[in-house]
């Protein structure tokens, strides 16, 4: 762990509100994002979809489309010269549908086309004649459990069925609490859309791709394999990222542009429209969770029963993954050894769910803090008393049996959360603007409710089960310039500049120069799993070490100083035994110095047919409460403030942490009462911001936040993740508050108005 | 303008643009591909206002933006138009974003078109050979639907000014830029003794609960001010609902629809009574 003494907080380095490099580009309109790419002699890139959620694809024919004036290529399914499929966890996903085979979503892949101008494309695209055999989609996953819907697919329509079986099956609690919780599918809602800029090798037998995404390392792998070449002739380089959110870890537009590149001999760019975004990434898991709690008299939970049925529409993608971490989080950040769980991610004809921040804890936490509040009423107690009795500790054994041995503060996380200020209440002559319904003016203050709720959460940090997701970063020195690589992809969370802190700190200098961030170095993993301060942070922190060590090796030799005693402290190299200081600055000059590191967490183990292993790395923790103003006629709502102490570890950059909590925090409201991606028979009715509502800024609430800070031993830098935890416990919070001022269950959220009123 | 006439008369494939917020919505989204594109924000007898005492109305331009109605003078001589002009998307669209335009498109939804029809409007169109008044129920025929023909352009919009309160509410499910799910406009004219009601996005065209109107007059002195009681405005909201036919969409259902128009009328009621 590197020690943050009073000296390092200089700015700039770690501990301080260091300036972002992408910080004024952005601000001022200036970033290249990578819809802004553009290549000499480019062509535009389009891509054909499907229809129909699920139908036999008959035949394509191209030849009218070949004879626009412009347009330079059409590729299909046959002209995928590598792997047909791809996915990260399964390569079940085609890269484009093949005659003969079934389409199963509705904007699945057809073919793309790339011509001169995208109104070439777009004509391209109509002048293609498709025809399909309409099938009955499957859309209910349920049928894919009672095995009455048809196999969709060679694999099978069951992407993983896990049970845990932990502790005695026996118990029944005196008191019992349960309900069936319904949790609609989400979308990421980025705001830099799928765009990409493939170049190919003169010669055409390789291509360098500029690709927006979470993992540089696992996109080329998958590339390559489709495009049947070797993987050191394909590179990627990191395009200018616009959010991600867990829609970035999966292959969508990266292998088609490559092909059209290699195809044509010509740089292509794809980009994504807002509607096309929608069919072009995966969604978070619609979910229906039934749990039962068993409890004794005081509250204590006993035991929990749990099934859960994660829609995983048509395709594969990290849909084991994300079960797996549901399944994991029944508990919540309570103590708890006995249960019995039974998890199934399944295949239907709905749009493919993956990745989204809180992967598969967001569902699973809704269910069990749902089920705190009934627990609460139940007994007695407090929201606040009943989830303190229970709150977990290091030391607890959880119903993987795995050991809990991150730091758990989770009885601090709420206490803290507790003594934040209740704001006031709504005045008879609040600004009208702030009143449920907003700029609608649909409510008077005396027509207002208002509600409390809480929600408390625990994240796991990291891959699981076994997977090695490991970073590698190198730094170096070199002209008398400190120079950091990484593969790590910055997709807004400020990695850049975390990575300079962090040189700066360990090396004691204050210009730290950042290469691109490609394919040129190991993998960085993902950006994803809130696991990049702790697995890319250390990497950076590793290198820089290595080559701090060198250095101070070789000023000691070179200056006859006795190396135990040399210390980098501020921007000074300082022997303790003479006090002697020699600026960082002025000795670098004089050396070459250059290490790559890989950071690896501890090993974790796959879980067993009863749910039983170490399977996580780690965990984090945080307490929500809520207070919302609730329309109780019309249904409409407004949070008025977030309260929440966040288990952080350490922070490294106060205004980045911020920006975390107060962004995750947003989106978990946008879960909570608006942002729905609504599916009929399969079918997408809202691909776009009219319909898909995120929150706008009169919707955002207060937040009123305190970071816990105890350093996690086990982390590089003490810090733990903080991405996704904000966005995990808010929602079930703001249902719980909207639950407290009508007095209704609502078992499902968002909750729609006349969830409310109705 | 004489040279806008000629054109459009020439051109009967034409699109006006006005603020654009609709028709590059339909260019971008909907692939529309307007032969000829007209664009009318330059023309500034189009942009303007004119507050008519005589008359005792106000004249509004078909190309003024709403940025220009949500605050200001014109906004305390019509507070209804400005709370509908407020509500509509952000402030971005609101600086481009026109009367001409809401008119244009015709969606029951829009957020201009319960005002016009609560406060009778005049809709002023003008042709190269011709020009017609038409009053507000008398253009928006369908959803999405107008009498417009080719090579009409709306001018202005006349509104009559009336002493009494009024109000726009709009329901929608977030607090600000969003496309309204059941939204009433409600005018008191205190002179003539009566209040108008007027219920968009719960039917394929602009509804005026023109039987809950009258019976509210049977039921209540509207002339000067008045009470009502929490019954009256009750009932005088449920009429208004049944007035109405609402449907189900990914956006909401009937049910709801029905019942926030109901609510909307009631608190309106009770707002222009106290
Ligand atoms: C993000 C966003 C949010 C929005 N939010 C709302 C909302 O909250 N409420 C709402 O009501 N609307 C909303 N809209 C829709 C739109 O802003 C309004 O309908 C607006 O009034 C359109 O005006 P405009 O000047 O931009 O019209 P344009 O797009 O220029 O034109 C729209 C149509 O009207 C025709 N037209 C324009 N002017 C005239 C004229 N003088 N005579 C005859 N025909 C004409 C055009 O040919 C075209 O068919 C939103 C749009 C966007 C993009």
């Amino acid at each position: 762990m590197s020690v943050v003494t009073g000296s390092s907080t200089r700015f700039g380095a770690l501990g301080s509100n260091a300036n972002r490099p992408d910080g004024n580009a952005k601000v001022q309109g200036g970033f290249a994002f990578s819809s802004d790419m553009w290549a000499e002699n480019m062509l535009w890139g389009a891509t054909m979809r499907s229809p129909h959620p699920h139908a036999r694809l008959l035949s394509i024919d191209a030849s009218e489309a070949w004879k626009i004036p412009g347009v330079e290529c059409v590729v299909t399914a046959d002209d995928v010269p590598g792997l047909p499929n791809y996915g990260l966890i399964m390569q079940d996903q085609p890269v484009f549908a093949r005659v003969g085979d079934t389409v199963r979503y509705l904007g699945e892949p057809i073919l793309a086309v790339a011509a001169d101008h995208p109104e070439t494309c777009r004509r391209a695209l109509a002048a293609i004649k498709v025809r399909y055999e309409v099938l009955e989609p499957v859309t209910d996953p349920e049928r894919c459990i009672d095995g009455s819907a048809p196999p969709l697919h060679p694999d099978g329509n069951v992407f993983r069925h896990q049970r845990i079986v932990s502790g005695d099956q026996t118990i029944i609690g005196e008191i019992q609490v349960e309900g069936t919780y319904e949790i609609g599918m989400q979308d990421q809602a980025f705001l830099g859309l799928e765009a990409a800029l493939a170049v190919p090798d003169t010669g055409g037998d390789g291509v360098e791709l500029y690709i927006a995404t979470q993992w540089l390392h696992e996109d080329r792998k998958q590339i390559a394999a489709c495009l049947g070449l070797p993987e050191e002739k394909v590179r990627l380089v990191l395009g200018g990222v616009g959010g991600a959110f867990g829609a970035r870890e999966d292959i969508s537009l990266q292998v088609h542009t490559c092909l059209l590149a290699l195809r044509t001999g010509r740089p292509v760019r794809i980009s994504y429209s807002r509607e096309e975004s929608f069919f072009g990434h995966v969604h978070r898991h619609p979910a229906t969770i039934w749990m039962r709690h068993h409890a004794d008299a005081q509250g204590r939970i006993l035991r929990i029963e749990s099934r859960m049925v994660f829609d995983g529409g048509a395709y594969c993608s990290t849909s084991p993954a994300v079960l797996i971490n549901a399944i994991t989080h029944t508990q919540g950040p309570y103590k708890c050894e006995n249960a019995t769980v039974d998890g199934w991610a399944l295949r239907t004809n709905n749009p493919p769910c993956g990745a989204m921040r809180g992967f598969g804890v967001v569902q699973a936490c809704f269910a069990h803090e749902s089920q705190m509040d009934k627990l609460a009423a139940a007994t007695g107690l407090s929201p606040v008393e009943v989830r303190l009795r229970n709150a977990m500790e290091t030391g607890d054994r959880l119903i993987t049996g795995q050991i809990m041995d991150s730091v758990a503060p989770v009885e601090r996380c709420i206490r803290e959360t507790d003594a934040i200020p209740l704001p006031p209440p709504m005045p008879m002559d609040a600004n009208e603007l702030l009143v449920p319904g907003g700029t609608g003016l649909t409510a008077l203050p005396s027509n207002i409710r208002r509600g409390v709720g809480w929600g408390v959460s625990i994240k796991n940090l990291m891959y699981s089960e076994g997977f090695d997701d490991f970073s590698t970063a190198r730094c170096r020195i070199s002209n008398g310039a400190v120079h950091v690589k990484f593969a790590t992809a910055e997709v807004g969370q400020g990695f850049v500049m975390l990575a300079q802190q962090i040189a700066r700190s360990v090396l004691g200098v204050d210009d730290v120069y950042l290469d691109p961030i490609d394919t040129q170095v190991g993998s960085a993993g993902s950006t994803s799993a809130s696991r990049q301060t702790w697995m890319s942070g250390g990497a950076v922190d590793a290198a820089c070490r290595a080559v701090r060590d060198e250095l101070l090796d070789r000023v000691a030799t070179a200056r006859g100083l006795v190396r135990q005693e040399l210390r980098i402290d501020g921007t000074d190299i300082v022997d303790a035994l003479t006090g002697t200081r020699i600026a960082v600055a002025e000795v670098i000059g004089d050396h070459e110095i250059d290490h790559t590191v890989e950071y690896h967490h501890p090993a974790t183990e796959d879980l067993d047919e009863n749910g039983q292993g170490n399977c996580h790395v780690a965990f984090a923790f945080v307490a929500h409460r809520a207070v919302v103003d609730v329309d109780p006629d019309l249904g409409l709502v407004k949070v008025v403030q977030i309260a929440t102490a966040q288990d952080v570890g350490r922070v490294l950059n106060p205004l980045s942490v911020q920006g975390q909590v107060e962004g995750g925090i947003a989106q978990g409201l946008g879960l909570a009462v608006m942002e729905e991606i609504i599916v009929t028979d399969g079918k997408v009715r809202n691909p776009s911001f009219t319909d898909y509502l995120l929150p706008t800024f009169l919707d955002a609430p207060t937040v009123d936040m305190v970071l816990i800070e105890e350093p996690e031993p086990k982390s590089p830098l003490g810090a733990k993740g903080v991405g996704e935890p904000p966005c995990v416990s808010v929602t079930p919070a703001i249902a719980n508050a909207i639950r407290n001022a009508i007095g209704r269950e609502l078992p499902r959220v968002p909750v729609r108005p006349y969830d409310i009123c109705l | 303008m004489d040279h806008l006439l000629e054109l459009l008369a020439d051109h009967d494939d034409a699109s006006v643009l006005a603020g654009g917020t609709d028709l590059m919505v339909e260019v971008n989204l909907h692939g529309r591909r307007p032969g000829t594109v007209i664009p009318v924000g330059g023309l500034e007898e189009m942009r303007e206002w004119n507050h008519r005492p005589r008359s005792n109305s106000v004249t509004i331009g078909a190309a003024l933006p709403y940025s220009d109605m949500e605050r200001g003078p014109l906004a305390e001589l019509l507070p209804a138009l400005a709370q509908a002009a407020r509500t509509v998307g952000s402030p971005q669209i609101r600086a481009a974003g026109t009367i001409g335009g809401n008119l244009g498109t015709c969606s029951p939804a829009g957020d201009i078109l319960p005002v016009l029809a609560a406060l009778d409007a005049t809709i002023h169109v003008l042709h190269r050979d011709h020009s017609r008044d038409i009053r507000f129920a008398d253009f928006m025929t369908g959803v999405k639907r107008n009498c417009l023909t080719p090579g009409e352009v709306v001018h202005s919009v006349t509104v009559p000014l009336t002493r009494g309160w009024q109000g726009y509410a709009k329901v929608g499910t977030r607090n600000a830029m969003v496309i309204s799910t059941a939204s009433a406009c409600l005018v008191h004219d205190a002179e003539e003794g009566h209040v108008a009601l007027a219920l968009g996005a719960v039917a394929p065209t602009i509804v005026r609960a023109v039987k809950a109107e009258a019976w509210l007059s049977r039921q209540v002195d509207l002339r000067g001010t008045f009470r009502v009681s929490p019954e009256t405005a009750h009932e005088f909201g449920l009429r208004a609902a049944s007035e109405t036919s609402p449907i189900t969409d990914h956006r909401s259902t009937a049910e709801y629809r029905r019942h926030a128009v109901s609510v909307l009328a009631r608190r309106l009621l009770e707002r222009s009574a106290s």
